[in-house]
């Protein structure tokens, strides 16, 4: 792998970048590997990576049916953040944040992880009650939180309306000042270079059509370029995971809903964190382009179509104007939709299945852009390992037949 | 010199209305009729603004939507507007407008600095750079990028404009005015359908109004004014200009924005709707969206002055300016020659003819040769030159079909270049639609295949770039849309006599050669102009493994500008399967995405902003409140008296005023907001008993009772009271957050689950208004208003309800208790809410009734340990953990939650059960939210135990309170447990949760 720095840019520049490497290849499939990766988004080529190079498993494909990086990893409003409530997502989380924060190092290629502070609003008493609850309970887990009053709130993003008028006025805030924002692309190729480096076979355009099984136990899969076989298969396939579920006989509890973004059009930086209100359903980050980027509410109806309602985004930017009086006027510029993979507790599931070898890695839903360095590599070390991280065993399968269930819907709303 | 570049007559200005303006602080003069752009092109300003990343001097490169450079920040202050395309923008008098992202100013920009840095700011590069040392990324690299990122400014003050949404229904909806839109609504009006006709632009014509034809016995003025007169006579017709529709939805649901108010002077806008979002659903659409032209890719292609050549006959012709006075043509299609032979003819000069084709012939290029106008064909330009505004053009031969140049280069001097490289159906919609491409190699381009919603595309959309062929397409698409929707279109109207020169002939040149590879040298070839994005950046992404066109697009930026590509995205794929060696159509597209052009957020939300963003709740004692000093609080869309202030009474003093009184004589709180469902049928008891953890089958009609309800999970989600009006009959209460959730829930058991269960649920939350008083005094109020009503304990027990009258009013009382003290919920008619009130304050008068808030609710409650949901509960808590396993039937055959109950987890015992905390000292309040641990004293991360979820200063045991989730917490009591704050620690002993009246005596006053 050629490292990449200012100095090989320079250096390029003389040869008029005639002489750059791929960032990857397109090898064609090999007819077996020890590991398939279904799914080339950012947790998928994630888990490859730290297979890899955690684990010195070298014989593993990442096959991705359409180009790596398409699915909800383009489409996500990049928010970074680990101030969760229950311990166990806490830990998790803080740990894809510590992974975050040495990333662009790792894998030597700028993420762009921008850690601007992310606010979280409280609109009424009682959001005020959870918001001061989870502030006290990421500082008793190590996880960096404040807690803002309003004022404090205008002081940390002065474009913010906070008059005691507005319909939902603010009355506070959490703010974690570790978490902002990433570059979804720069993560979905910068983990695919570098697992290429170490080995891995991305494999675009193959889309698995079914899992093969011996005696309760994988063989293999069938894809639109022809069988392959492996030893163990991960499934990383966000809002598709219950069709490839499906495949090998198993239902899981995940609904899929679209869930929509927007960007506005670029201007000057007006907003220098990010803002999230679960109650009145508004997300807004500037880019490093200068765009607005907000996220929309989750449509209730399921779909794998990657669009979805037109009034979900009149709702959210009417929202948003109760915040930011400021953009109306603004333009926005593009909107697009993703298929969010949700589970009954707005938590994941990286897990074993009742099929031998086959382990799945989903139902990050709304929130999963967060956690793609620490999915990959907790998946990695339970497919590695055949047994789960202890970050991770309490995120199984079987929490749904327990009831040890880790209920995230109260901390966030829609927890981007 | 004012509009020196204006010609002496024609187009479709009115030179008699001249219009002052301001661009760059610098005063102009244009005329009604003109665009931003078209009016500083008359007055000789091409240099409108600067490059995204090398800062290079840009120009207006076409007319319309698809402008890719010359966005302005328009207007001041309150109003102002940041990325508006000049293009787009009708001249108004007074207008302002100054480039963005220039500094200081446009003319000098030091940011032009980073065309040094060219060569190192290629596609891609901050992947590759700015990671060491590690903290310079947030301190030094990203601000800088931060700082550089963005076009115009978002105003800093409230927008004072208002917005609104309308919705309507239409058989036929026709987008594009152009003859094939227009064509299509006629036909479809003279149908008899229902028809809405859109356009973007200030009038309607389209392509035609850029245009000089004969039709019939009319001019293309004409023949668009009688077009337009007639759609206009039509009742069923609805015409919409400077509309534009931006996004297509599924079942032919389009959004359209009518920017009603942007062209007039400020003066004239006042109180009007600025701006309106359509919400259209259509029968059928037809698409009749025009086409785009294509720039072409040379060496240094995006100097001002370097234009496209249709849009260059769009000033020339519609609104009567020269774009340049010495202008050389590169094209390498004959539709092109059209921008010449009419530029020579309006006094320009054009100087040669670069055709990129060896042979060239036909109507137009023979008509050309006749103004002695020089064509050299099979030449190309292979660099330009100029600083502000383009000088001249170097030109060379090219062999055909290869990669290399054939002669040395030619200086050609010039002050306008007009480029065409073809045309680009304006396919955005109808993918927006669903609808998949076909690629058309004889046009071009990419054309519309099968349509995947009731729909019909109509001109040059359609591939018809021919006006007879618009104008027989457009027909034919209304009288299809027509029929399809059920309508008889009339006989088709002999087609006019139209006078058009033949199209000709096209050749696909997408970039031009160079000495040395594309990328080598100072020279750029540039593809998309708003995101600086040159071939060699395509290149580069080949080469470094991005071949999927949506990652090319993401790692070059390409199409990812305001205009979303609209000039470049074609270039680009094509250039991209030069590359790949592909054919264009096995590189596939990228989405188009909505909106077609950008919508202003303000549009978006209409008018539901402030108090409408959400609709207000308020019950009809509200007034009352207000004017009795009620702070209020927000429950879900209600208003709720928060607590009741004296004047200089503090919060603290005011809520223990209220909770004494309660305690010692009588309150009263307005009830109003809790959720109410009427239940009927005759399952209704079966269904309850399903729903709620307890028993209802046998509950007494007159009676009430207190029930629980869980989700699947067994986790509680709502409780309340449910009476039993008659055998068949309930009226449920809920929490005043929960009322929709629990009514949803009710109905999608009924609809999906249990179909076979007659009950019907209707809300009546807004039907009756509840006044609940409470306290030792409140049997002696209530005896004064009900007079006749039997209230002796044994006639009128707990948890049973009677009809009657009260204040005169017809009522339903309901002995029930929040409180812990003796209570009467008043129901009366929502109307009469108020009469009640003032009756009940009246009547307590002489017992000092005291009015109190949720505040004060909570804590009475708090005292007796009864629990909110959604405060002791957090959608993890069962009834067991709340100490209520008395409320879980362990008799009923099943209802929602029993099956979970046995669960492991959820059956474990050292799960986080309610329990009540005292504070070590008295006066300690804990915060509530405070996490609580059994061990201080370890590192972090500490074990949690449970947390906080109520606490209060109780005035009646005067000491503070707290209900917490303890780990384990029933088997503790007697424990001291640490709630770690910021700064301190507080201990605590656990005890029991009821902490007032455990024996329940004060029930019955
Ligand atoms: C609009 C939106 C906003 C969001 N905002 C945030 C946010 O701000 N912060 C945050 O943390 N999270 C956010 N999320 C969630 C986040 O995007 C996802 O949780 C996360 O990106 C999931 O990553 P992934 O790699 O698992 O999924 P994906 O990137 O979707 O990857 C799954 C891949 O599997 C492939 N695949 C599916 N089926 C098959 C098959 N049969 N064969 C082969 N390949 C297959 C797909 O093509 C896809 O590339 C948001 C999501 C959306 C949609």
């Amino acid at each position: 792998m050629v490292k990449y720095s200012i100095f090989t840019i320079a250096r390029n520049a003389l040869t008029g970048h005639q002489n750059w490497p791929k960032q990857w290849r397109s090898p064609e499939p090999k007819p077996e590997y020890d590991v398939i990766i279904i799914g080339g988004g950012g947790h998928g080529l994630a888990t490859a990576y730290y297979l890899a190079k955690e684990h010195g498993v070298r014989n593993i494909a990442v096959l991705e049916k359409g180009w790596l990086g398409g699915g909800n990893t383009a489409r996500n409003t990049t928010i970074v953040r680990s101030n969760y409530l229950w311990d166990e997502s806490a830990a998790i989380y803080e740990k894809s944040l510590q992974l975050w924060e040495g990333l662009s190092q790792d894998i030597n290629y700028n993420v762009m992880l921008s850690q601007r502070g992310v606010l979280n609003l409280a609109h009424s008493l009682g959001d005020v009650r959870e918001g001061v609850r989870r502030v006290n309970a990421n500082r008793l887990n190590g996880v960096d939180a404040e807690w803002l009053d309003a004022e404090g709130v205008k002081n940390f993003c002065p474009i913010i309306n906070i008059s005691k008028s507005a319909r939902h006025p603010v009355l506070g805030a959490t703010l974690q000042r570790r978490g902002g924002v990433a570059r979804h692309d720069s993560v979905a190729w910068g983990y695919a270079r570098a697992a290429d480096a170490l080995g891995v076979d991305i494999i675009q355009n193959c889309e698995v059509t079914g899992i093969k099984r011996e005696g309760g136990k994988v063989t293999g899969v069938e894809t639109t370029r022809g069988d392959i076989a492996a030893k163990k298969i991960g499934v990383v396939a966000a809002g598709h995971s219950s069709v490839i579920a499906e495949m090998a006989g198993i239902r899981l509890p995940i609904t899929s809903h679209p869930l929509q973004a927007l960007v506005s059009e670029p201007i000057k930086p007006v907003i220098d964190c990010v803002v999230m209100s679960g109650a009145v359903h508004v997300y807004v980050s500037q880019s490093d382009k200068g765009e607005l980027v907000m996220g929309a509410g989750i449509d209730s109806f399921n779909s794998y179509a990657q669009r979805g309602s037109f009034h979900v985004i009149e709702h959210q930017l009417g929202a948003c104007l109760e915040l930011f009086p400021i953009f109306s006027r603004v333009r926005m510029m593009r909107t697009w939709g993703g298929i969010v993979d949700t589970c009954p507790d707005a938590s994941p599931i990286l897990s074993r299945t009742p099929v031998d070898g086959l382990y799945f890695n989903c139902g990050w839903g709304t929130g999963g852009f967060k956690a793609t360095p620490g999915s990959g590599w907790c998946f990695a070390h339970t497919l590695a390992k055949e047994e789960p991280h202890p970050l991770n065993a309490p995120f199984s399968l079987s929490r749904f037949e327990s009831g040890a269930l880790i209920d995230e819907h109260g901390a966030a709303g829609v927890a981007h | 010199m004012t509009q020196a570049f204006r010609t002496t007559s024609g187009g479709r200005i009115d030179r008699r209305k001249a219009i002052n303006f301001t661009f760059n602080g610098q005063s102009y003069i244009g005329y009604e009729g003109d665009t931003l752009a078209s009016a500083l092109l008359a007055n000789g300003v091409h240099l409108l603004g600067r490059s995204f990343k090398y800062h290079r001097p840009r120009g207006i490169v076409a007319a319309g939507a698809e402008e890719p450079n010359s966005m302005v920040q328009l207007g001041e202050g309150a109003t102002t507007e940041p990325n508006i395309r000049a293009t787009q923008i009708s001249l108004y008098e007074g207008l302002t407008a100054s480039s963005v992202n220039v500094w200081p100013n446009v003319e000098f920009d030091i940011s032009a600095i980073n065309g040094l840095f060219a060569k190192i700011m290629t596609a891609g590069f901050y992947n590759k750079t700015f990671m060491w040392p590690r903290s310079m990324w947030m301190k030094l690299y990203e601000p800088v990028i931060r700082r550089a990122a963005g076009w115009g400014k978002a105003p800093t003050q409230t927008d004072p404009d208002i917005y609104d949404h309308m919705h309507l229904h239409v058989e036929v909806m026709v987008v594009g005015g152009g003859p094939a839109g227009l064509m299509a609504a006629l036909a479809a009006g003279r149908a008899g359908a229902r028809v809405l006709l859109v356009d973007e632009q200030s009038e309607f014509g389209g392509s035609l109004l850029s245009k000089k034809r004969q039709i019939g016995a009319k001019d293309e003025a004409g023949w668009i004014a009688d077009m337009a007169a007639e759609l206009e006579a039509m009742p069923d017709v609805t015409l919409l200009s400077r509309s534009t529709a931006f996004g297509y939805y599924d079942h032919n649901y389009l959004c359209v924005l009518e920017q009603k108010t942007d062209h007039l002077p400020a003066a004239e806008r006042k109180g009007k709707v600025r701006q309106r979002v359509w919400h259209i659903r259509a029968g059928q659409v037809v698409l009749a969206t025009g086409a785009h032209e294509r720039p072409l890719v040379f060496a240094d292609n995006d100097r001002p002055g370097i234009m496209l050549a249709g849009s260059v006959q769009t000033y020339v012709n519609r609104y009567g300016v020269l774009p340049g006075k010495k202008m050389v043509l590169f094209t390498n299609n004959d539709a092109a020659y059209e921008a010449a032979i009419d530029l020579q003819a309006a006094g320009g000069d054009v100087v040669a003819i670069i055709d990129c084709r060896h042979e060239v012939s036909g109507e137009l290029v023979d008509a050309a040769r006749a103004l002695d106008i020089e064509i050299l064909a099979g030449y190309a330009i292979t660099g330009t030159s100029g600083g502000k505004r383009v000088e001249s053009v170097e030109v060379r031969a090219i062999q055909k079909g290869a990669k290399v140049y054939t002669s040395a280069a030619r200086q050609i001097d010039c002050d306008l270049v007009a480029m065409s490289g073809g045309w680009s159906p304006v396919v955005h919609l109808f993918s927006q639609s669903q609808g998949q491409l076909e690629y058309d190699e004889e046009k071009v381009c990419f054309l519309p295949g099968k349509p995947r919603q009731a729909q019909q595309v109509a001109g040059a959309l359609a591939g018809q770039f021919t006006l007879k062929e618009c104008l027989a397409g457009g027909y034919k698409a209304g009288a299809d849309a027509a029929r399809a929707t059920g309508f008889t279109p009339k006989r088709k109207p002999a087609a006019p006599e139209i006078e058009e020169p033949d199209l000709g002939g096209i050749e696909p040149f997408w970039i031009v050669p160079g000495s040395r590879p594309i990328g080598e040298g100072m020279a750029k070839h540039f593809v998309d102009l708003q995101n600086d994005t040159t071939a060699a950046d395509i290149e580069l992404a080949v080469r470094e493994g991005f071949e999927s066109v949506e990652h090319i697009k993401r790692y070059t930026l390409t199409g990812f500008g305001t205009d979303q590509g609209k000039t470049s995205n074609i270039n680009a794929l094509a250039i991209l399967s030069g590359i790949l060696d592909k054919p264009i159509p096995k590189v596939g597209t990228t989405t188009f995405r909505p909106p077609y052009t950008p919508v202003s957020y303000g549009a978006l939300a209409g008018r539901n902003l402030g108090d409408w963003s959400d609709p207000v709740r308020v019950t009809s004692i509200h007034d009352w409140h207000v004017e009795n000093g009620a702070l209020f609080e927000n429950v879900g869309q209600w208003k709720r008296p928060w607590y009741f202030p004296k004047a200089g009474e503090t919060m603290h003093e005011a809520l223990n005023r209220e909770c004494l009184a309660v305690r010692n004589a009588v309150g009263v709180l307005d009830a109003s907001t809790l959720g109410k469902i009427d239940i009927r049928g005759p399952d209704a008891a079966e269904f309850l008993n399903r729903i709620y953890t307890n028993a209802w089958a046998k509950l007494g009609i007159g009676r009430v009772r207190y029930g629980l309800m869980c989700h699947e999970d067994g986790m509680v989600f709502d409780d309340g009271t449910t009476a039993r009006l008659a055998e068949d009959r309930f009226l449920m209460t809920t929490t005043t957050g929960g009322a929709a959730s629990v009514l949803d829930w009710l109905e999608e058991y009924l609809q999906t689950e249990w179909p076979e269960l007659k009950v019907y649920c209707t809300s009546v939350t807004e039907q009756w208004a509840t006044v609940s008083i409470a306290g030792p005094k409140a049997g002696a109020v209530l005896k004064k208003l009900a007079p006749e009503m039997d209230l002796s304990h044994e006639n009128f027990p707990f948890l049973s309800f009677k009809e009657g009258t009260v204040a005169g009013l017809k009522a339903r009382v309901f002995r029930i208790s929040f409180t812990g003290e003796l209570s009467y919920e008043i129901n009366v008619p929502w109307a009469n809410g108020l009469a009640l009130w003032e009756a009940v304050m009246a009547a307590g008068a002489e017992f000092d009734i005291t009015p109190y808030g949720t505040e004060s609710m909570h804590i009475l409650r708090a005292e007796k340990g009864f629990i909110i949901v959604g405060q002791e509960t957090d959608g993890t808590t069962t009834p067991q953990d709340l100490g209520m396993d008395w409320i879980v039937s362990k008799k009923k055959p099943d209802f929602i939650g029993k099956r979970s109950f046995t669960r492991s987890d959820t059956a474990r015992p050292d799960r986080k059960q309610l329990v009540g905390l005292l504070t070590e000292t008295p006066d300690d309040v804990l915060p509530e939210g405070a996490q609580l641990v059994f061990d201080p004293n370890v590192p972090k991360p500490i074990p949690m135990a449970g947390h906080v979820t109520s606490s209060y200063y109780s005035a009646a045991l005067g000491r503070s309170i707290a209900l917490a989730l303890v780990k384990g917490g029933h088997g503790r009591k007697g424990q001291k447990i640490f709630a770690p704050l910021e700064g301190k620690t507080v201990t605590a002993e656990i005890v029991d949760p009821v902490l007032y009246d455990k024996e329940g005596e004060r029930l019955n006053g």
